[in-house]
């Protein structure tokens, strides 16, 4: 999302396109001269704005993708209520992120927070210019020549992405209001803050830390709080034997998972290529590439070793396979080449297959394997832009440095590695503090019998197959 | 030979299997059933319009035992399955008039266990 990828003549190729069609124009009224500078301007401004809200409109159908996947990770009984979560979450983001993360995030400050211009977009700005020509309080994110409207959408639909993570985690047994209470901080104060050091001028950007499209910014953020939530909540009732070993809860519906995460694939496409914020045609082109080829290594890494390890290519691991190939390729997609995204992508595949057990193991019941997707590859493709970014997407001016496999040496490496653990400290050690907060003042936690009969009726005092017949306990 | 049959809440349904499998029984068939007993029913609403669920959701178990198992059965159930409250269920004992099993063809008290 950070910076240019492609300097001088390669970002050029939308202006070429530009004039053609302002060319069009400057033929029919027989005009020339210095209009043509304006009129190239006035072109570029509208194809980047353009990219930039369709890419911001399929990031907001990742919501779809991730409310289908949930509720089919889910058992029947709570389908209302994790379906109710996933839906109201993306209305609390787009209120909170309009009201203060825009500001936090964006506004002029210091190195760790936005000061100017925090409540409701207030500040004064001339987006969309750029550079010098800028003169406003959101000078982290005037590299894109886009209105001001498109670069708040677009940063909108990754906060409410960032929320969305946490809400399958704390499934099956979290209390409707303690969810939106911290959703509205997560989305309002954490995201920002954390999205102002990367992304906003801040300290890590500062130091070097590269993250193109949020791999740790945003799907890092969500497992981290999605991981506090889970431990502060316990796990499910029959999640574990007296022993400690742990039981299956098997999810309702598999095609809705499978049809969620082909939705979330799509809604990628405007997740890493849109990052650019401006249609440069050579990095869009390429960013999906390598968008596509990271999660269709990780479907086959996950599909691979989980027929090894597991005896047979199960399905949901398949499917967080293909999301961990994703999560993964988001920070390095644009500074790698493609060959290096199937790599990556084939080790988040492999990562998930190895965590989601880990993470039971260790007492997390994270019920759609949230976690292993979103926070163990949000940390993966972080350190992967200091492993793969390689010549000619790394190592020039506005590029990251060349990774360690690229022959860049440990410094790229270890930059990326202090930005993971200072994210992953405040966001966990935040929301744990949130959490127990909330669980104090409000409780967190349903009751044993709500849990046991399903939150749907409990929460929502609805089902969702009333007229079906489901076992509510085995 | 005795058919214990045991309505009770869907969530006391694990400890119920639990407290059973350390009576030493194991076979068992449950039914998902909806039934009326002096337990109020609960509301669920849509679209604004509240509706009084008359017949609730419960558990039933069918357990056929031999004599000596009918009252660690019985036992069993109720340390599991009570809570005090109303709605806790009720267990009915039946007599069974001959058991086979499909199996072997065997019959009587060897079919059950």
């Amino acid at each position: 999302m950070k910076r240019t990828v492609l300097p001088g003549v390669l970002r050029g190729i939308p202006v070429i396109a530009g004039a053609f069609l302002a060319g069009i124009a400057l033929h029919a009224e027989g005009a020339g001269g210095p209009d043509i500078a304006a009129q190239l301007t006035n072109a570029k401004v509208t194809m980047d704005t353009v990219w930039v809200l369709v890419a911001a409109m399929l990031v907001f159908f990742m919501n779809l993708g991730f409310g289908m996947v949930e509720a089919g990770l889910q058992q029947a009984k709570n389908c209302v209520n994790i379906s109710a979560k996933n839906f109201v979450v993306f209305a609390i983001a787009s209120l909170a992120f309009w009201f203060i993360g825009w500001g936090l995030m964006f506004g002029d400050g210091n190195g760790f927070v936005g000061l100017k211009g925090l409540f409701m977009l207030s500040g004064a700005d001339n987006s969309p210019a750029t550079g010098d020509a800028y003169s406003g309080v959101y000078s982290a994110i005037a590299w894109t020549g886009v209105p001001l409207w498109a670069k708040f959408f677009f940063q909108l639909v990754f906060a409410g992405t960032a929320a969305t993570i946490v809400s399958g985690a704390v499934g099956g047994r979290i209390k409707f209001p303690a969810f939106i209470m911290f959703s509205v901080l997560l989305v309002g104060l954490v995201y920002p803050v954390t999205g102002h050091w990367i992304w906003g001028g801040g300290w890590l950007a500062q130091r070097g830390f590269w993250d193109f499209a949020g791999s740790t910014a945003v799907h890092s953020v969500g497992g981290w709080a999605a991981l506090a939530g889970a431990l502060v909540l316990g796990p499910r009732i029959g999640k574990y034997n007296p022993d400690g070993t742990p039981n299956t809860i098997f999810g309702h519906n598999m095609a809705l998972a499978t049809l969620g995460t082909f939705v979330l694939w799509f809604g990628w496409f405007g997740f890493n290529p849109g990052s650019t914020m401006a249609a440069t045609s050579e990095d869009i082109a390429r960013i999906c590439v390598t968008t596509n080829i990271g999660a269709a290594g990780g479907t086959l890494g996950a599909t691979f070793l989980a027929w090894v390890m597991l005896g047979k290519p199960d399905l949901s691991m398949v499917l967080n396979g293909a999301l961990a190939g994703l999560v993964a390729i988001t920070a390095p997609c644009a500074y790698v080449g493609v060959g290096a995204s199937a790599v990556i992508g084939l080790i988040a595949g492999m990562l998930v297959v190895l965590f989601v057990p880990l993470f039971d193991k260790w007492g997390v019941d994270d019920p759609v394997g949230a976690t292993s997707v979103h926070l163990v590859n949000g940390i993966w493709g972080t350190l992967a832009v200091g492993l793969f970014a390689a010549a000619p997407y790394a190592g020039g001016e506005g590029q990251p440095p060349l990774g360690l496999l690229a022959g860049g040496g440990f410094g790229s490496l270890w930059n990326q590695l202090v930005g993971v653990v200072a994210v992953g400290a405040a966001v966990f050690g935040v929301s744990m503090l949130l959490w127990v907060v909330l669980k104090a003042l409000i409780g967190i936690r349903v009751t044993k019998e709500e849990e046991m009969r399903g939150l749907d009726i409990g929460e929502h005092g609805m089902e969702a197959y009333p007229d079906f017949e489901m076992f509510t306990t085995k | 030979m005795k058919l214990i049959v045991a309505v009770i809440q869907p969530e006391r349904l694990t400890d119920v299997k639990n407290e059973l499998a350390k009576a030493e029984v194991h076979l068992m068939t449950v039914v998902n059933v909806l039934g009326a007993g002096r337990q109020k029913g609960y509301p669920e609403t849509y679209r604004g319009i509240i509706h009084e669920v008359k017949l609730l959701r419960k558990v039933e178990l069918q357990i056929a035992v031999n004599d000596a198992f009918v009252q660690p059965t019985i036992d069993a159930i109720i340390r599991a399955a009570r809570t005090g409250a109303i709605g806790d269920g009720k267990i009915f004992v039946l007599p069974i008039e001959q058991c086979i099993r499909i199996r072997t063809g065997e019959t009587g008290n060897v079919a059950i266990g």
